[in-house]
């Protein structure tokens, strides 16, 4: 097995376009949270607030590549080319074969879905359908448009598990690249925000509807008051590169990746468990080839809702007790869905590069339920050497990655 | 419609949605190698033809034959002349 590290970030969040807008803005504990007020305009639809990616122009992509790009693939390439520039990736790489994509989203974009239909579904004819409208609406949208941008020539993957998604297609490109069969892979997640999202969450009920006049106060990971998801967009990718071919090109490296786990849990289609939580996170460390007690920090899951925080929570008690630090950064960036699993990986890896640790915001009065786990409230100096980057989804898709920090022993 | 204001729509229509440089749009101008479009973009340059012109043209054989801005030109002319003579045949 090859040893893998990452050598580039790349992240558009709803703080803006670059790692560094979305470090500054942790570590400044500010929320990205804001009231949309046109979600009232949707009958039965309770919650009116989102984080919504800003600062953006997709005029920086040729038309040529734009043109079957929705708002998700957009993203997507923009954070592939911040991740490429800075890991010094060439196009000769991009072209050797030996570099491939994994970047998945929740579904095809749910705004070119909702044009078609709604021409469609009044027109009953194909008359107004342009050419370009596929290239949107497929599952792999964005990891084709990268790969059509960058002139990717590898493998391409396109995982798709909501939540999950980013981590799993963390996880699989590590693999990929542990096993050999890839000495490059551009990792991540991407999604774009559309009514549906938010409603996907208020119909099960987990969904946030009662700070919309105060949407700096929402989501609320772990505490007493927490009433639900804020549904959010961006996308975050990360290269993962054998270390060997790092060391060859003399890349920079950021971090290691050294444990993966995904499984599959059956109790429910919807609802979170903590048997199955804590068999993900006991098989990532297994991967890992680490104890407990070897762990520092966990990047938990915690989007806010009532059921899944407290099945989180339990799974790390059981697993760590009270001795491993726990954040959330829902509070700050809200649930930016197929992208949370890389957004909060770069995040992760940006504190330990940063010696610092981001609080969980909006922790006021932990939940007795949610108890027994060392919360991080306030922003804390710590040289983290392990970490762990939880991700859940519906669908009963869980998933982990365990990252190091880099040791320069080669 | 007089030639003139044909060309104009024509003209404006193709450079909104493939954000041509309006210099570059002289009828002798090559769709694929002066003006950078290819097959998805001759599909959508016929959804634009139908709906500024409001006629039905996918399944006409001349478009086949189409290779210059000027062509299209010709081509939506001579399709609305055609039109007019169908229309003044018929009343």
């Amino acid at each position: 097995m090859r040893r893998v590290v990452v050598t580039g970030m790349g992240s558009i969040s709803p703080f803006g376009k670059g790692v560094d807008i979305l470090m500054d803005a942790l570590m400044a504990n500010r929320s990205a949270i804001i009231a949309v007020p046109e979600l009232a305009d949707i009958g039965s639809l309770r919650t009116r607030v989102a984080a919504l990616v800003t600062g953006v122009d997709p005029k920086e992509i040729p038309r040529k590549f734009r043109r079957s790009m929705s708002k998700m693939s957009v993203y997507a390439t923009l954070a592939s080319q911040e991740a490429i520039t800075m890991s010094h990736i060439t196009e000769e790489h991009c072209s050797s074969g030996q570099m491939g994509v994994s970047i998945g989203s929740t579904v095809g974009s749910p705004i070119a879905t909702h044009e078609f239909y709604a021409d469609f579904l009044r027109s009953n004819t194909l008359d107004n359908i342009r050419a370009t409208l596929f290239f949107q609406i497929m599952n792999h949208s964005c990891a084709s448009n990268v790969a059509q941008v960058l002139g990717i020539t590898g493998r391409l993957l396109a995982p798709s598990s909501a939540c999950s998604t980013s981590t799993q297609a963390i996880g699989y490109g590590y693999e990929m690249i542990a096993f050999g069969k890839q000495d490059i892979m551009l990792c991540g997640g991407s999604d774009e925000f559309h009514p549906l999202s938010a409603a996907t969450f208020d119909i099960i009920n987990a969904a946030s509807i009662n700070y919309n006049e105060r949407p700096h106060m929402t989501p609320r990971p772990f505490d007493i008051n927490r009433d639900g998801v804020v549904a959010a967009e961006g996308c975050g990718v990360l290269i993962l590169e054998s270390l060997e071919s790092a060391v060859n090109r003399n890349a920079p490296v950021f971090a290691e990746l050294i444990g993966f786990s995904t499984v599959t849990d059956h109790s429910s289609i919807a609802d979170p468990n903590a048997d199955s939580i804590e068999s993900c996170i006991r098989k990532a460390l297994g991967d890992a080839s680490i104890n407990p007690d070897e762990a520092h920090y966990i990047n938990a899951h915690a989007t806010g809702t009532i059921l899944g925080d407290i099945a989180e929570a339990e799974a790390i008690a059981r697993i760590f007790g009270s001795s491993i630090a726990v954040s959330s950064l829902k509070g700050h960036l809200g649930h930016t869905m197929a992208a949370s699993g890389a957004l909060e990986t770069i995040a992760t890896i940006g504190m330990m590069n940063r010696g610092f640790l981001i609080p969980t915001r909006n922790l006021d009065n932990i939940d007795p339920a949610c108890k027994g786990l060392r919360h991080i409230r306030n922003i804390e100096q710590s040289n983290i050497e392990v970490a762990i980057k939880n991700n859940f989804a519906l669908g009963g898709v869980n998933s982990c990655i365990v990252i190091r920090r880099y040791k320069h022993d080669r | 419609m007089i030639d003139e204001k044909v060309i104009e729509i024509i003209n404006t229509s193709l450079a909104n949605e493939f954000e041509l440089d309006i210099e570059k749009m002289v009828p002798d101008a090559l769709l694929y190698e002066d003006l950078g479009l290819d097959s998805l973009d001759r599909v959508d340059t016929v959804i634009l033809l139908e709906q500024a012109f409001k006629f039905k043209i996918r399944e006409e054989e001349e478009i086949r034959q189409i290779r210059t801005l000027g062509d299209i030109h010709t081509f939506v002319i001579n399709k609305i002349q055609s039109l007019r003579e169908t229309e003044g045949a018929i009343q």
